[in-house]
């Protein structure tokens, strides 16, 4: 079944055609890749995605409806969850709180139930608290829960930004490259997560630059190139495609 | 472990702490009164009122990270409601107890409308307009005097109806176990019980969903948004609450006064309210009720400088007025260059040094 589908998404920064009709659909349960040369539109697409920026032209369909294109908390309720390629933490809060902020969307409690804390509220509250917990211990960083995100290790921070992503309970999570300045090790780990990410049923769209993850955790590949959709199916398939390698290394021998 | 934590887990401790800090306040005003003077229960009077309003600026400041120049505007806004209709000036008198809820209410109205053009800004941009809605404010006050004479403009507005339950009127003084109860004592008390319920709504929120969603819009609003916080409602919620405290802090200050002029609402007033929640330590309410204390207390202890200054030398070399200020920006200065944070920071950064900590029970739980 179909998840996302983007229908003909153009997006323009002044003369630069950052989106140039991009239409691409997810199916459920799979991890879809996002590649292509630096500047070839990829974050661009996310952002658009989420609602951070509106499309000049085209719409996005998930789970069978039209997307608001920019309302960002709207998409986050109708459930897409990202996270961003420059970590975006709430660096004064803590771990823990980073991912309690990502239950907002899925709780109710307001000023009056804040000041008067009746029973309906701190049952909430308490459900926030251990929900979050429990996704700190799921991405494997519970023991950094009361220490604040900005102190934690460059890996431990995109894997938070994994768990508060989680707290949304989105159906589908959109990565853009988590595994940016991650060690080999971390790399690995990193994959673990995210094939048990969707194990729980959450299809996953990722932007990623290291070559081997891509190959072999997505089940299918997009490659983008100056904002045009050059290239889509099968990891393997995708690496033979010669305009795709033109894309990366230039026109070869031209 | 902080000490907090240790009295936390002493309930002894803490109960004792507890009823010796609400001895000490209860007595507090008789205490200034017997070893300082009766002015200086005016002075704990008027503490009480500014820990009311930099609460409220606490919110949109402290919390949500929204720079507010203009924050006097709302103390204005409640402080002119209630005049107006608590006083000769149209011949109105309602009740104090009315009049007190109806100023948090129409600045929470005040707060969203003036909130709801600046939503797009941020930093300097938002602190511009916000300090130009505050003039226009004060402006508006001193000139709505004509053609129909609705503030009385420059005069301001007089003879305002003091605070009163039912016959019971603050500005006399009652009698209690033969002990006289002035009308700054009286003030001081009904301050009391309404910068605690600030104090403790501020608590409240803090610790809620709404604060976590305040304190990640100020932290990162496009992870905010991406989070699923609808910034532009939980923006306009922090300005029509921290409104809603300017408001209650004006209708108490008409009411104490008995006159207010647009005078009492400039822009310096703003940016005091701002230092008081600065220096004591953003976002931390301990702190900003702190630097309230030390910013009303300590210009009025440096007036002390002037007999000392006779004392010491037979003749006064500097006036203390220009010392008090002098000393008092000087400590500005110094705290703000050697603690950035404040003089209380913000707990989440002292946890940080406790982190090896481990999390409190109730942990065992599954996704």
């Amino acid at each position: 079944m179909t998840l996302l589908e983007a229908r003909q998404v153009t997006k323009r920064f002044g003369g630069l055609l950052a989106l140039d009709e991009v239409s691409l659909s997810l199916q459920n349960g799979e991890i879809y890749g996002l590649i292509g040369p630096n500047g070839a539109g990829k974050t661009t697409l996310f952002n658009v995605l989420t609602g951070l920026y509106s499309p000049d032209h085209g719409e996005f369909f998930f789970d069978g409806e039209k997307l608001p294109s920019t309302k960002p908390h709207a998409v986050a309720e109708r459930g897409i969850a990202r996270t961003f390629q420059n970590i975006r933490l709430f660096g004064n809060m803590s771990a823990l709180e980073n991912v309690m902020v990502g239950r907002h969307v899925r709780t109710r409690a307001g000023v009056i139930g804040a000041v008067l804390r009746d029973a309906r509220t701190r049952e909430e509250e308490d459900g926030i608290y251990s929900r979050a917990f429990a996704l700190l211990q799921y991405v494997g960083i519970a023991e950094y829960a009361n220490n604040l995100s900005s102190h934690l290790s460059y890996g431990d921070q995109r894997r938070l930004e994994i768990a508060r992503a989680l707290a949304t309970e989105p159906k589908l999570l959109a990565l853009d490259e988590p595994a940016a300045g991650m060690n080999a090790t971390e790399t690995a780990g990193l994959k673990k997560l995210l094939e048990i990410i969707r194990g729980d049923g959450v299809t996953i769209l990722l932007i990623e630059h290291d070559v081997k993850l891509v190959m072999g955790l997505c089940d299918r590949v997009a490659v983008l190139d100056y904002g045009r959709k050059i290239a889509e199916g099968a990891p393997q398939q995708v690496q033979r495609d010669p305009a795709v390698i033109e894309a990366y290394l230039g026109g070869v021998l031209a | 472990m902080s000490r907090w934590e240790k009295l936390k887990r002493n309930p002894r401790a803490a109960w004792m702490a507890f009823i010796l800090i609400a001895v000490l306040l209860a007595i507090l005003p008789f205490l200034a009164d017997t070893l300082l003077s009766r002015s200086w229960v005016r002075i704990l009077d008027f503490a009480l009122l500014y820990i009311i309003l930099a609460l409220g600026l606490n919110i949109v400041v402290g919390f949500a990270g929204l720079l507010d120049l203009g924050y006097v505007a709302f103390f204005a806004v409640g402080a002119y409601l209630y005049a107006l209709l608590a006083s000769p000036h149209f011949g109105i008198h309602l009740p104090f107890w009315a009049l007190l809820p109806m100023g948090a209410g129409v600045t929470c109205i005040f707060g969203v409308l003036l909130g709801a053009p600046t939503l797009r800004l941020r930093g300097d941009y938002l602190a511009i307009v916000t300090l130009g809605f505050g003039e226009i404010i004060r402006i508006f006050l001193n000139n709505l005097n004509a053609p129909v004479n609705i503030t009385n403009g420059p005069q301001g507005v007089n003879k305002i109806d003091p605070a009163s339950f039912g016959g019971f009127s603050l500005n006399q003084t009652h009698q209690l176990f033969g002990i006289d109860f002035t009308s700054v004592h009286n003030y001081y008390y009904l301050f009391l019980s309404l910068g605690l319920l600030v104090v403790f709504i501020s608590m409240r929120l803090q610790d809620s969903r709404i604060g976590r969603a305040w304190v990640a819009v100020r932290e990162d609003e496009v992870a905010a948004k991406a989070m699923g916080i609808n910034t532009r409602n939980i923006k306009l919620l922090a300005f029509a609450m921290g409104a809603s405290f300017g408001g209650v802090g004006g209708g108490l200050f008409a009411g104490f006064q008995g006159f207010i002029s647009p005078e009492s609402f400039t822009l310096i007033e703003s940016i005091m309210i701002l230092c008081m929640v600065v220096l004591g330590g953003m976002g931390n309410i301990a702190g900003v009720v702190l630097g309230v204390v030390l910013l009303v207390v300590l210009p009025e202890a440096l007036r002390y400088i002037g007999p000392f200054e006779q004392a010491l030398f037979g003749h006064i070399i500097v006036d203390p007025a220009d010392l008090r200020m002098l000393i008092f920006g000087l400590a500005l200065i110094l705290v703000m260059l050697f603690r950035p944070a404040g003089l209380l920071p913000s707990t989440v950064r002292k946890r940080e040094f406790a982190g090896e900590e481990e999390m409190p029970a109730s942990n065992e739980v599954s996704t």
